[in-house]
């Protein structure tokens, strides 16, 4: 129960941010925090809550999988890589032959969610395959 | 013949005082314990709840998931016959976690880890029976979106060594 209290003040944030699924367990000295966020900015806010009650994440005592609702086909996704471009690849998998790139801050649009980490895309010039989720969000 | 009637009536009208003497004072408060504990705890959600009886007086205690079912233990002792009262010292505890929690086996969730973690250069890890150990050296700026890509593959822990450059 103290992992509870530790994390309350954000597992409380996730309640009043309209966070959909919430399951909140703990199992072998592990919390584990699953659930929907309404939108990107929801899902950032709850990890620097996280970041700044564990700071640089290195207690190693939370595992957080919140995954952001709402993004269907055909929403139009902007590439947030650190600068570089994006890969696109013919499967799910780095092990994956890359197919095409986009750029940093470009924008595509999804085709379908293969996966919670691999997004099928295609670009404004006609280029479709997967790409890692964590650098796309809704444009 | 009449007599015989008569002493009929007799044990007839005694038979009524008698049966009138004992509803008037109600069952005894160890048979009322006794039938509003088998009551109580046939009622689902209701299993851990003690019933005590002092002179009429019933007292319902321990703990129940939600305010619902709280309330719900008084109306189902309240209704029965020859409680005068009901003290409610019942408290609400959520019910523990649903479902266990599942983690990834390791094949998949070292593959997932390996896309991951393929862009960031400095970046090493190791996984086994569901741990994820990174080693290596990471921007800061760059540690939270890591993070939150390796959280969603569902590890049993994340041992995070990484050295921030």
């Amino acid at each position: 129960m103290a992992l509870l209290d530790k994390y309350k003040s954000l597992t409380d944030a996730a309640t009043a941010s309209g966070v959909t699924r919430l399951q909140v367990r703990e199992q072998d000295n592990v919390l584990y925090i699953d659930g929907n966020a309404p939108s990107g900015a929801v899902k950032d806010q709850l990890w620097n809550i996280y970041n700044t009650i564990d700071p640089d994440f290195r207690a190693g005592d939370l595992v957080m999988n919140i995954n952001v609702t709402g993004i269907i086909e055909g929403t139009k996704l902007k590439v947030v890589t650190a600068s570089s471009n994006l890969n696109i690849r013919k499967g799910p998998g780095t092990d994956q032959p890359i197919v095409g790139k986009a750029a940093h801050n470009e924008i595509v649009t999804l085709v379908s969610r293969a996966s919670d980490q691999w997004w099928l895309v295609r670009t404004d010039a006609g280029e479709e395959g997967y790409s890692y989720a964590q650098y796309l969000t809704p444009a | 013949m009449k007599k015989s009637n008569f002493s009929y009536l007799l044990l007839f009208a005694a038979s009524l005082m008698i049966a009138a003497t004992f509803t008037s004072c109600g069952p005894k408060d160890e048979d009322m314990k006794a039938g509003l504990t088998k009551k109580i705890q046939a009622m689902p959600d209701m299993q851990g709840v003690m019933v005590d009886v002092k002179d009429a007086v019933v007292t319902i205690s321990g703990e129940v998931k939600d305010d619902a079912t709280k309330a719900l233990c008084e109306t189902t002792v309240k209704g029965a016959k020859g409680v005068k009262s009901v003290v409610n010292n019942c408290t609400v505890t959520p019910p523990p976690v649903e479902a266990p929690v599942v983690i990834a086996a390791d094949d998949p969730l070292t593959k997932g880890v390996n896309d991951a973690i393929s862009s960031y250069s400095g970046v090493k890890a190791d996984v086994k029976d569901g741990v994820v150990t990174l080693t290596g050296d990471i921007k800061k700026a760059e540690l939270k979106t890591l993070m939150m890509s390796l959280n969603t593959l569902k590890p049993k822990k994340i041992d995070n060594q990484l050295v921030i450059k």
